[in-house]
């Protein structure tokens, strides 16, 4: 009889040589002649424990981490195979509280499943979603979702059931379903961890959408550097047969745009064009996707979807605070001591996060500065650390949750240089379809550079261009940078007074 | 350049928007997209070659002209920032000077909690990426200093 042992395949698991274990694992095992079988599954979210191995034993899953290629002898020689006693051994890894203080929903089975294995999805409980919504008219589904009080998880939290309803209510013959898995945000990678490691909760989420709108073509767009996001896609779709009946799925590759995660710059890239944002209306709801109605959700809004339908709304709903129900997966990340991915129940603050989970800085010194939401999130200081998680609370002080990025920052951070690194991502990243947006951008490094100078005069009109760009942006791209440069200016004037760095030269500066 | 591409288009033959899939896949033969290929590209989804131009140039994964010999790409972005990605980056600028490597800065590779992060070539990511451990890895590589 054959042991099973898991090796994550998850980007983060391989970035930290996790393929380097199991090949030293597979080679030990034959050289002492046992049968192992190795199952490449996603990664649980405790980055600091990986490459995390766990070995299928009488007693459970039994964890070792995190595992070099050099301990691997060792780890034999002490029988971890029978799940025995060694200095890496971590036991049941869902007794940590790390992840014991967790309420998973979307990411369940992240981790625990064989993402290349549709035959265990099924087996963990997956598929039930699928087949409920098989017995639902497109309205009740619709219902279900709205009843959740589920809302888009790529950060705009728009409620999906109203987005759902949308187009169900439209007569075209042709709609389509569409997944933003353009996951740019810096402090980011739930959706990367999901469809490495439990892709098919993807794929269930899109197909039961298309019943609720009555769409049979889906498409996932996932970014370029994400290529083992997408060979897990690939990979689940042959092997899904016809799982999914008459709904068809299709990958798409991004190209490294990062304003193509918003929502309309992404179906023109879909359709072969330049990722230059849409004027709205119409609502790709309405006109989407090659002129039709269109679907377009965040991965982790599909991957919502299968347990609503499962266990009915009131369960979903009944998590969370406010008007933010269910959970969101939070993602521990920067200068954090235990990184990774934490997913709760809306309601808790910033600092249990930061703390509690997080454990405090990795470098060890104090943190100074939080990145909420992504680069076009706010700089949260330590007096807002008790901020309530919840959509409507960051609202209120200024900030976003946006798709549950945190990025820690200790106190060697120059809070003028990230404000100015905000305004030169959007220089960098603008599609350039609107002035404030693609001027604005250019104008305010500049701007930052002469502040940083000595020129602390030109505060007002950094104001002033942040006024500009919120106000007559576009999209979010230009909309949403000053909430980084103002919330910079606002909590960290201090960083902003002093002689700082000499004003660049002509041409110099923008990289 | 026809022979090269003609199996690509076939490929892609019928499929909407089919132009981001072609240039990935020529990219992904030949290491960039080669001038030439641009009306051919444009004739065969019957766009103009401005058009073409136009979405090989807006992307920044897209190139224009043929790598070195390896591609290292460096993690630039706020989470790796806040580990010492500044830091990493003018050392392996320095590090790669003259050899051939395209260097290039990538906005996120999504493993935000044990950056910095780089990605070599198409799909090798490493993780806590030091000054120290680049060298090593531009070492194994057989980059010459």
């Amino acid at each position: 009889m054959s042991i099973t042992i898991y090796i994550p395949g998850d980007a983060a698991a391989l970035a930290m040589g996790a393929d380097a274990v199991a090949d030293a694992i597979t080679a030990e095992a034959m050289q002492r002649n046992i049968k192992i079988d190795i199952v490449r599954n996603g990664s649980r979210g405790l980055f600091w424990l990986e490459p995390l191995v766990e070995v299928v034993t009488a007693q459970g899953r039994v964890a070792y981490g995190p595992v070099t290629k050099a301990d691997v002898p060792e780890l034999f020689a002490a029988k971890f195979l029978q799940g025995d006693k060694h200095a890496l051994r971590l036991g049941d890894i869902e007794t940590l509280p790390y992840l014991a203080k967790q309420q998973r929903v979307s990411l369940r089975r992240v981790g625990i499943v064989d993402p290349r294995s549709l035959s265990d999805y099924l087996a963990q409980g997956g598929g039930k979603g699928l087949a409920r919504a098989r017995k639902l008219a497109p309205a009740a589904i619709v219902q279900q979702v709205t009843d959740s009080g589920l809302r888009g998880r790529g950060g705009a939290a728009f409620p999906t059931g109203i987005k759902w309803k949308t187009v169900l209510d439209t007569t075209a013959t042709q709609k389509y379903i569409v997944c933003n898995a353009d996951e740019g945000d810096s402090g980011t990678f739930s959706d990367r961890m999901l469809m490495e490691g439990d892709p098919y909760c993807l794929l269930e989420g899109m197909a039961i959408a298309g019943l609720a709108v009555g769409a049979n073509k889906g498409y996932i767009y996932v970014r370029s550097e994400y290529p083992h996001a997408i060979a897990a896609l690939n990979a689940a779709l042959k092997d899904a047969g016809d799982w999914l009946g008459d709904f068809s799925i299709e990958v798409r590759m991004g190209a490294g745009a990062y304003v193509c995660g918003e929502e309309t710059a992404l179906l023109e890239s879909i359709e072969g064009r330049r990722g230059i944002v849409r004027s709205k209306p119409p609502l790709p709801a309405i006109s989407g996707l090659f002129g039709q109605p269109t679907v377009i959700n965040n991965v982790i809004t599909f991957a919502s979807v299968p347990d609503i339908l499962a266990q009915g709304a009131a369960f979903y709903r009944d998590l969370g605070v406010g008007r933010s129900r269910g959970t969101l997966p939070f993602q521990l990340a920067g200068n954090i001591k235990f990184g990774g991915l934490v997913e709760i129940p809306f309601g808790a603050t910033l600092r249990e996060l930061l703390y509690d989970y997080g454990g405090g800085s990795r470098s060890g010194r104090p943190l100074r500065a939080v990145q909420v939401g992504g680069p076009l999130g706010a700089y949260l200081p330590e007096s807002q650390f008790d901020t309530v998680l919840d959509y409507e609370a960051f609202a209120a002080v200024g900030a976003v949750l946006g798709h549950g990025g945190i990025v820690a920052f200790d106190d060697t951070v120059d809070m003028a240089k990230q404000a100015r690194y905000a305004m030169q991502f959007c220089a960098l990243e603008s599609c350039g379809k609107c002035t404030p947006c693609r001027i604005g951008s250019t104008r305010g490094v500049e701007v930052i550079d002469r502040i940083r100078a000595g020129a602390t005069e030109q505060i007002p009109l950094l104001r002033d261009l942040c006024d500009t760009m919120t106000y007559g942006s576009m999209c979010a791209m230009g909309g949403m940078t000053p909430y980084p440069v103002l919330s910079a200016l606002n909590h960290f004037a201090e960083d902003f007074s002093a002689v700082k760095a000499p004003l660049p030269q002509a041409g110099e500066g923008l990289g | 350049m026809n022979t090269k591409l003609q199996p690509i288009f076939d490929t892609h033959k019928g499929k909407d928007g089919a132009l981001l899939p072609i240039l990935h896949d020529i990219q992904h033969a030949l290491g960039y997209v080669p001038e030439e290929a641009v009306p051919l590209i444009a004739k065969q989804l019957n766009l103009s070659r401005a058009e073409v131009h136009g979405v090989i140039t807006y992307y920044h994964h897209f190139r224009q002209t043929p790598p070195g010999k390896h591609v290292v790409q460096l993690c630039c972005a706020e989470a790796c920032q806040a580990n010492g990605s500044e830091a990493l980056a003018a050392h392996a600028a320095k590090r790669l000077q003259g050899a051939d490597v395209t260097l290039e800065p990538v906005y996120c590779l999504g493993l935000c909690s044990i950056g910095p992060a780089v990605l070599i070539g198409e799909d090798e990511l490493h993780a806590h990426v030091t000054p120290q451990k680049f060298d090593a890895l531009m070492n194994g590589l057989g980059v010459k200093k």
